[in-house]
């Protein structure tokens, strides 16, 4: 039996610890919002901050997390809408089929609460995410902006 | 789905809808089916008024990321007068569209062709609610209706200024009878129509909420690991279940056919876990040998071969190249690529006492009908489809290979839900790829340096005969010739011209992939062009310029990308310009590419700007946002992926090795919308074609190196 702490709730999961943190997540926990896209670190869809700090699911075992804290993109913001960086999503409208979103929003929020003004280069070394339907330029234009609400208003964007 | 609500009711049919859309149709539904609001009334089937005035517009297509939920909404909305506030959507179901002799019209996705085929009759079916509402409000007043007004969702009296609400109004108006023949407006008179309003599906997108088919969860579902032979063509010859039959929560191992075998257990890892220990053994048959040098020089047989399936002809090609005193030829060609959508390709089925119930993401909702009727053996009328909005489609899920597998899993569960997930290697490797393509480019200039004469020869695999050989025309497969059409070709100022296309098949399926084959022959095409102009000593636009003297159209879009780009205006240091134009999917597009390249061969893109003419503009960010995506997914199989064949199979298996464009590669993309009027063209896929030539010309000029083995190797590039 694994005890994970996610989204400030403690779940005890009966799963394997070999398990990928993604699947837990997605089958045992039932948060759905983080996606499978390649199960090998590679596309980012799977994305979820372990402490704080953007990780792939995927690949991660879920008895390595211990007790670190896990957010998933349901736990992001209370109402899943109020992150700076959903907030700038919406503003500048980034997602079209919306698949690879909730891994690039999860990125974004890691990059900006590590580098809060993160230069160009920054953002293309952290956001390396896979977009199919190619958003990455708006994607891009919100973490500006994103940057820009944070700085405005210090008190959120520490999700 | 909060946004998009499926339609899942029953439907009783009083009168059948007249041709065209109009609708003289009343229908009454249980109201227990609205969804927490109160209940709606349904004015007619394109639009559910609440008491609140909600309006619920129904969508026959499928949401895939290219907005066309957003832009069919508009588009009723706008009829109906509706405050845009207010607006939501809906899936029809297929079920229904089916029960109801399909009053909804087509639902496959594809071609670009989600709102300019519906256009029409989803126009006049927001129209025809309006004048409903109007009538009805009229009647309250005792009024003639012409005396009354709509807007934002309110019917007025002008003279008397009484006003009443749509929400007021709806349940009256569903009642009356539907007028016959109502006009739409008038483009002067549009309100949502051209306006860069939002989407409406994004909300759930940002808080993980939206359910795609991936997320689906019922009581009690098991899920389902599927493999297929590895060799395209390949049997299943043995597997031995016994081996995995003690591993956590396996439940069984079920042959789906000739080449499919999957693992069902409680979780789809235990059941992808599991697939990898199970034993199976392949017969791989003929193709288990074929590799992509032998593809690769069968194509080459076709670009001399006498025998070729004609495209466009105009005066001599034959005639004029012997007589040209100048002559220029090349060969470019094209890899296969997957459409590799994000959500791989997965559905659920339930089988209850002979019915069928599924959940799937699907580019057309009646397709995914038909297979689940088909692989479950049961009549149409027996089939339930949830749709659910796609994690990309691109094409891809216009097939139903993996709704099927679904059906035919869950029959053997009588009662219980599975949800059957393909891992994304087999995505990889059991696609409907985007044909491999070679063509040889022959030109003759007269001796003041004018094009006399052009061939195309195209050798490759055909799409039709893969997918749809009903579709081909005495044996000419006419996808091959997108953009090469004698409607769409845009320098039909060459007197003499000759496009034809010898089919090459392989083994390896081939299906609808984002641009289809405007994407291979807008490269060989605009390229070649470039060439041209360089050994002609001209300006790549000018050039085209004295080609496209009876294209207007197309030379006017090119013009407005050459001007925002400022074409002929000085660049920075080492930065250079190439420019492609294409028409396609009813849409005229042109792009000028802005790139330097270091002399280890590294490409930087730093600027795109593309224009367009689609006709009419539904939604200006919305077009922005797919000419935006258009570079990444049109660059990626330029610059980076292919799937290429060895052992008769797939030798990618994921990310790591079929490459795709990610955030640091972006261009910025400016994007020039020349809307010309008068017709509806397509958005999603037109612009695709122009982002491999405009990079590739462009790459031209900053190295001087044609690239015309694609996509680009890793060394292309180095000029050291």
């Amino acid at each position: 039996m694994l005890k994970l702490n996610i989204n400030g709730k403690i779940h005890d999961v009966d799963a394997d610890a070999d398990t990928p943190l993604l699947w837990v997540l997605r089958e045992w926990v039932g948060l759905t919002g983080t996606k499978y896209g390649c199960g090998i670190a590679q596309c980012g869809a799977c994305t979820v901050h372990i402490d704080g700090v953007a990780t792939r699911s995927c690949s991660l075992p879920a008895g390595s997390v211990g007790a670190a804290k896990v957010v998933t993109i349901e736990g992001l913001s209370p109402d899943g809408l109020s992150h700076p960086v959903q907030v700038a999503w919406a503003q500048l409208d980034v997602p079209q089929c919306g698949y690879c979103q909730s891994g690039q929003i999860m990125a974004a929020a890691s990059l900006l609460r590590e580098k809060p003004r993160p230069t160009e280069a920054e953002v293309a070394d952290a956001i390396t995410n896979i977009c199919r339907c190619g958003t990455y330029q708006r994607v891009k234009a919100a973490i500006d902006t994103a940057a820009a609400l944070s700085a405005a208003s210090p008190a959120t964007g520490k999700a | 789905m909060s946004q998009a609500m499926q339609l899942n009711r029953r439907f009783f049919l009083t009168a059948a809808a007249a041709a065209g859309g109009a609708l003289s149709v009343n229908w009454t539904i249980p109201q227990a089916a609205a969804q927490g609001a109160a209940a709606g009334a349904e004015v007619n089937i394109w639009a559910v008024i609440h008491p609140d005035d909600t309006v619920v517009v129904r969508i026959a297509r499928s949401e895939m990321g290219q907005g066309t939920l957003t832009g069919l909404a508009q588009l009723v909305a706008d009829e109906l007068d509706a405050d845009w506030r207010y607006v939501k959507t809906e899936y029809v179901a297929p079920e229904a569209n089916h029960a109801n002799k399909r009053a909804w019209g087509d639902m496959s996705t594809g071609g670009s062709r989600g709102i300019r085929a519906s256009v029409d009759y989803v126009r006049k079916g927001g129209a025809t609610a309006r004048a409903m509402l109007i009538q009805a409000a009229a009647a309250k007043w005792g009024v003639p209706a012409a005396e009354c007004t709509a807007s934002l969702s309110i019917v007025a009296h002008t003279s008397t200024g009484r006003r009443l609400r749509y929400g007021e109004l709806a349940a009256e108006a569903a009642k009356l009878p539907a007028p016959a023949d109502v006009k739409v407006k008038a483009p002067a008179e549009w309100k949502l129509i051209g306006r860069g309003v939002k989407r409406l599906d994004t909300a759930d997108k940002l808080s993980g909420k939206l359910v795609y088919a991936i997320d689906v969860q019922l009581p009690g579902m098991l899920n389902a690991a599927v493999a297929q032979c590895p060799v395209f063509g390949g049997k299943l010859k043995s597997f031995d279940a016994a081996k995995i039959a003690g591993l956590k929560g396996v439940r069984k191992v079920v042959q789906i056919d000739d080449s499919t075998i999957a693992v069902v257990a409680d979780k789809w890892y235990q059941a992808k876990t599991a697939l990898a220990a199970l034993p199976v053994v392949w017969d791989e048959g003929p193709n288990a040998t074929v590799n992509s040098a032998q593809i690769d020089a069968l194509l080459k047989t076709g670009l001399d071969a006498k025998e070729a399936s004609l495209g466009q002809k105009q005066g001599d090609f034959a005639a004029a190249y012997t007589a040209a005193p100048k002559k220029f030829e090349a060969v470019y060609g094209t890899q296969f690529q997957n459409h590799a959508t994000l959500e791989p390709m997965n559905c659920t089925a339930k089988w209850d006492n002979g019915a069928i119930e599924i959940w799937v993401g699907s580019q057309n909702g009646d397709a995914s009908l038909a297979a689940a009727s088909e692989a479950a053996g049961v009549k149409l009328d027996q089939v339930k489809v949830h749709k659910h909005h796609l994690g990309g489609g691109f094409g891809r899920r216009g097939q139903q290979d993996y709704v099927r597998q679904a059906v035919i899993v869950a029959k053997q569960f009588p009662g219980t839900p599975v949800k059957l997930i393909w891992s994304r290697e087999e995505d990889m490797q059991h696609g409907f790829y985007r044909p491999i393509t070679q063509c040889k480019l022959s030109a003759g200039f007269d001796a003041q340096g004018n094009v006399t004469a052009l061939h195309a020869r195209l050798s490759g695999q055909s799409i039709l005969a893969h997918l749809a050989p009903q579709r081909m025309v005495n044996g000419v497969d006419p996808v091959a010739f997108q953009g090469w059409t004698a409607e769409e070709f845009g320098y039909q100022g060459i007197p003499n011209l000759l496009v034809d296309h010898a089919v090459r098949n392989t083994h390896v399926p081939v299906g609808f992939w984002r641009g289809v084959n405007t994407n291979q022959n807008a490269i060989f095409m605009e390229c070649f062009v470039d060439e041209l102009a360089h050994a002609a000593g001209k300006d790549p636009v000018e050039f085209r310029r004295a080609l496209m003297t009876k294209n207007p159209k197309q030379l006017a879009v090119m013009n407005a990308a050459a001007e925002k780009a400022g074409w002929g205006t000085p660049l920075p240091k080492g930065v250079f310009r190439g420019i492609a134009q294409n028409t396609g999917f009813g849409s005229y597009t042109a792009a000028v590419a802005e790139v330097s390249v270091t002399p280890k061969g590294e490409l930087k893109i730093h600027r795109i700007v593309c224009s367009s003419d689609c006709g009419y503009v539904v939604n200006p960010e919305q077009v922005a946002m797919q000419i935006e995506g258009s570079f990444v997914y049109g660059l990626s199989s330029v610059l980076s992926s292919k799937i290429t064949i060895d052992k008769g199979r797939v030798q990618q298996g994921n990310f790591d090795d079929y490459e795709v464009m990610r955030l640091a590669a972006m261009p910025k993309v400016e994007t020039v919308l020349v809307p010309s009027g008068g017709f509806w063209g397509g958005v999603g896929e037109p612009t695709i074609a122009v982002a491999g030539p405009a990079v590739l010309n462009a790459i031209f000029a900053a190295t001087g190196k044609r690239i015309r083995s694609l996509p680009l190797g890793p060394n292309d590039l180095r000029s050291a």
